[in-house]
């Protein structure tokens, strides 16, 4: 029986023990009428060996090939060194649960005790958590404990630009609107790409808000004005929310430092430090923010304190906080989160450093810079928007998006997030990145690629898919 | 020490960074660092051995008996790490064509299938990131279901007060009004209560069966009938699936909604505190509302279906739609034990926690419900432990990790005094189980006998026991350059 140790003996002498003759029996205040009837199984297949399985899963993995990917658009494929997820999946951390038992949980603790250290140094705040679901989930925490904390106004609104992340914007909308907020969508400037303060100033109106978003950069790559954006927020009553990539902020302003008072919250995407992409989980959110709202911070938070010998130790704390004391009472029904993902970011960043995160974000940045100038060079491919960016490039293209990078697709190569459905005014429009994982070689191969399909339009079959 | 401390200013794990740093002079000056952030200057041998040693501080499943009641901390197969660690898997962008990702998306379809039968339930979502974002999930389904019908006085949501904490927070995440239903001397729901307790205000009940407890409630159906009667609908929490898979469906129990922790029930690791997955379950008539993405099998493959096919969902719940690593563990999970090892896990489950029931109740121990079978887990009362010997379930608790064993979750529920909630899980051995009883002996004749032994628990770990109110007066939440030396003050 995989995984189930009893021997014929050892279930005889147990039954005896409990004064049973069957397992059967154990299940006697079950009513009888309720017990599941083995054809209601029958869709369930029957067990493999490990050795099937393997081959089964090996077959659908090689499936799903190893293109060559240029989208960013919120993960981002970094190298990862070989020590972080060798580590990361010790059994010690990958098999243990939330740190219930502070003496019997010093390593997870103290790791997320460094965590949270390295993601107050990044952002620039006194406090982080020690993770949410992912960076969107995140943003929806961050949007409910900025209402809940804003002591300066009773209002339920929040300002969100509409040139954040589609699905961060969806997200929030699922988790935050049956607790009857309001989202007001702030546009970007046509020509530069950024949220300017006149169209806050604009989407707010007369009515006070509670928080402001700002994303940095934001969805298009472009680099917002932050400071101004902060002071406007902080002139408003409202507290601002920023939304950062962590590996940006190896190089950008950090948010404790935006503006004249700084960001009061800072959330988002921890993939970029040592997550696989995954096709999109598990990542880790990250959430920190100004000591004053530390008690509005969700999830769970470790604090150093001492033993009964005066030595130093980690354990959970502000547990008044969460759902296990507080119930409906609580500032997230937050429990499990994504401990082994951040364990790995805080190998990840124990490896790198501030320097070679640094690195990797100046290369990224490099690498979209030439990628850009390579695709630039192709008749009508030119860049959406003319203010400054990092790491991530919007394109206006001569020729309907999804074809081309349906035809891309054909040829092993992902070429970007097509912006059309979401932003219908840019269409025919194109998002690319290209980390620094990507060689002088691979941009060249993916501009020749569209030059040649821009070129000659085909009319291309490759919708079809094969299925193991 | 923290791997801060050890830093020293201009070394560097240099073989993991690029080689080349390239000007990135067309970022504005004023939007830039002006100060590098304080993290670890370290080398690659020195962050390896400080990690290693960090995990070794670590109880876990694969080095210790873990009996957390309610967290279902059985074996996680390796074979289940390794296979969805392949590299089609882990480099996949999650805006990848469906074409470049039939893979991943069959393994999905075909977790979506075996869900929906073990579970007896229509649909299932696999979108939530773990259970309490499956309850989120599964009370706005019940929400949209009863806007949709346009009964808006529907505004509380039953939940047992021995319920886990996530139900309420859950519900009041989801805007509604709580309200306690008290659990019976028994262990099952007070019926009569439940009964005053439903009419036109009644969203829907939140249940987990075998209850927090650890006993299965009889009156299950009877409990169905009477919310369903008055119009609301059943939530399932699916925290102790492991107890039933493959004997009790919940959606032959007449659930409408439920959620299942995969990192529980089909072994997925825990990870020191997640990740999860959550996925959700529904009865035909939520079946619109189910969050996105869902995977679909059509002719010419499979694909998503995202906000555009599904106009009456409640939404996305993550920016890419779930933990897709986790799902495939949990897939690799059930082909490995297969329809009959379903089975299998609730029988193995329940024996073991009924035999180590009956073996600590030989013992001397109290159980909180002695009436009752035992499901996956049981309650031990340590009341009077604590009147006799003055030494209290927390005190046992941490004497049991000096023992080599995990301590079983401790006051929870609420309503049992001094309780230690076990849960052995099917994938422990017998003599693990009798190895546990005889330190719980053990301690109590240290209870009666040298009880400062106990009270002062743990003797044997790398820290003993910490000062939690200063931990909470005194925050000390992140390292900060320069404080390393006054912080231990």
């Amino acid at each position: 029986m995989p995984f189930i140790p009893h021997t014929p003996d050892d279930i005889a002498a147990m039954l005896a023990t409990i004064g049973v003759d069957s397992i059967e029996a154990l299940f006697d205040e079950i009513p009888a009428d309720l017990r599941v009837g083995a054809p209601a199984l029958n869709a369930i297949p029957n067990a493999l060996s490990e050795m099937e399985i393997t081959r089964l899963m090996q077959a659908r993995a090689r499936t799903d090939g190893q293109p060559l990917c240029f989208i960013g658009a919120g993960a981002y494929e970094h190298h990862i060194p070989a020590a972080v997820w060798q580590i990361a999946t010790r059994g010690e951390f990958y098999s243990a649960y939330t740190p219930y038992q502070a003496e019997a949980s010093q390593g997870t603790l103290q790791l997320l005790y460094e965590f949270q250290s390295m993601m107050t140094a990044l952002t620039g705040l006194d406090a982080s958590n020690a993770s949410l679901y992912d960076g969107a989930s995140a943003l929806a925490e961050a949007v409910l404990m900025a209402v809940r904390a804003n002591r300066q106004t009773k209002s339920q609104r929040v300002l969100i630009p509409r040139a954040l992340h589609p699905a961060y914007r969806r997200t929030l909308r699922a988790i935050i609107e049956p607790q009857g907020l309001e989202l007001v969508e702030v546009d970007f400037d046509p020509r530069g790409g950024h949220t300017p303060v006149e169209r806050l100033e604009a989407a707010a109106g007369s009515e006070e808000c509670a928080a402001v978003v700002i994303n940095q950069p934001n969805f298009f790559g472009i680099l917002e004005a932050v400071d101004e954006l902060t002071d406007w927020a902080h002139a408003h009553k409202a507290l601002a929310i920023a939304v950062v990539n962590p590996v940006a902020l190896a190089l950008l302003s950090p948010p404790g430092d935006w503006g004249a008072k700084g960001a009061d919250i800072a959330c988002g995407e921890a993939q970029p430090l040592g997550m696989p992409l995954s096709s999109g989980g598990p990542y880790a959110g990250f959430l920190c923010c100004k000591q004053e709202y530390v008690r509005q911070l969700p999830g769970r938070i470790v604090g150093r304190t001492l033993d009964l010998d005066g030595k130093p130790g980690f354990t959970l704390t502000l547990q008044a906080r969460e759902q296990h004391i507080r119930r409906g009472k609580a500032t997230s029904n937050i429990c499990t989160n994504q401990g082994l993902l951040v364990t790995a970011a805080t190998i990840h960043m124990a490896l790198l450093g501030a320097e070679g995160l640094e690195r990797v974000a100046a290369n990224c940045h490099a690498n979209t810079r030439r990628l850009g100038e390579l695709l630039g060079a192709i008749p009508g491919v030119e860049p959406l928007f003319e203010r400054p960016v990092f790491h991530e490039l919007a394109l206006r293209l001569p020729a309907p998006t999804a074809e081309l990078l349906r035809s891309l697709a054909a040829e092993d190569i992902l070429g970007g997030f097509d912006l059309g459905p979401d932003y219908p005014e840019l269409d025919p429009a194109l998002l690319v990145c290209a980390t620094e994982m990507r060689t002088e070689d691979e941009l060249r191969r993916y501009a020749d690629t569209l030059a040649r399909l821009i070129a000659t339009p085909v009319t291309s079959s490759s919708g079809q898919v094969s299925q193991v | 020490m923290l791997i801060q401390e050890q830093s020293r200013t201009g070394r560097r794990a240099t073989a993991q960074a690029p080689l080349h740093s390239p000007e990135v002079a067309d970022i504005p000056e004023g939007l830039r660092r002006r100060a590098r952030p304080a993290l670890p200057e370290v080398s690659e041998m020195q962050a390896v051995r400080h990690y290693t040693r960090l995990s070794q501080q670590n109880f876990s499943i694969d080095t210790h008996f873990y009996p957390l009641g309610s967290c279902t901390m059985k074996y996680n197969p390796r074979a289940c790490n390794s296979l969805a660690m392949l590299p089609g898997f882990l480099g996949r962008h999650p805006l990848a064509p469906e074409t470049h990702g039939q893979g991943l998306l069959a393994c999905l379809f075909d977790l979506q299938e075996i869900l929906k039968a073990v579970t007896g339930m229509h649909a299932v979502s696999l979108a939530p990131s773990a259970g309490a974002q499956g309850e989120f999930a599964g009370v706005a389904m019940i929400r949209a279901y009863h806007r949709a019908r346009g009964d808006h006085a529907r505004t509380e949501i039953l939940v047992p007060d021995a319920a886990h904490g996530t139900n309420p927070a859950s519900a009041v995440m989801c805007g509604f009004k709580v309200r306690e239903i008290p659990t019976g001397s028994d262990g099952d729901v007070d019926l009569d209560a439940l009964r005053a307790a439903v009419g036109p205000q009644t969203a829907g009940i939140m249940l987990t069966n075998p209850s927090t407890v650890g006993v299965f409630d009889r009156n299950i159906q009877a409990i169905a009938q009477a919310v369903h009667a008055a119009g609301g609908l059943l939530y399932y929490d699916g925290a102790n699936l492991n107890a039933i898979l493959g004997q009790v469906r919940p959606g032959d129990m007449g659930f409408d909604v439920i959620h299942m922790n995969l990192h529980k029930t089909f072994s997925t690791p825990h990870g020191g505190g997640g990740p999860g997955a959550g996925p959700v379950g529904v009865s035909k008539r939520l079946e619109p509302y189910l969050p996105v993405p869902l995977v679909a099998h059509e002719d010419a493959g499979y694909l998503w279906l995202t906000e555009s096919d599904r106009p009456e969902s409640i939404g996305r719940l993550t920016a890419f739609g779930g933990n897709m690593g986790i799902l495939l563990r949990a897939y690799i999970y059930a082909r490995l034990i297969g329809r009959e090892g379903m089975g299998r896990v609730a029988e193995f489950a329940t024996l073991n926690a009924n035999y180590l029931l009956a073996r600590l109740q030989e013992a001397g121990f109290e159980a909180a419900y002695p009436e009752r079978r035992a499901s996956h887990e049981f309650i031990v009362t340590l009341k009077r432990e604590a009147r006799e010997f003055g030494v209290n379930t927390m005190d046992f608790a941490k004497r049991l990790l000096d023992y080599g064993y995990h301590a079983p979750t401790t006051y929870f529920p609420l309503l049992v005094p001094e309780c230690l909630l076990i849960e052995p899980t099917e994938t422990e051995s017998k003599e693990d189980l009798d190895g546990f009883v005889a330190a719980m002996t053990a301690i109590r004749h240290e209870a009666q006998e040298t009880p400062e032994q106990v009270k002062g628990a743990p003797h044997s770990l790398p820290v003993r026991r910490l000062d939690d109110v200063r931990a909470a007066r005194q925050l000390d939440l992140a390292w900060t350059p320069g404080a390393s030396e006054d912080a231990h003050g």
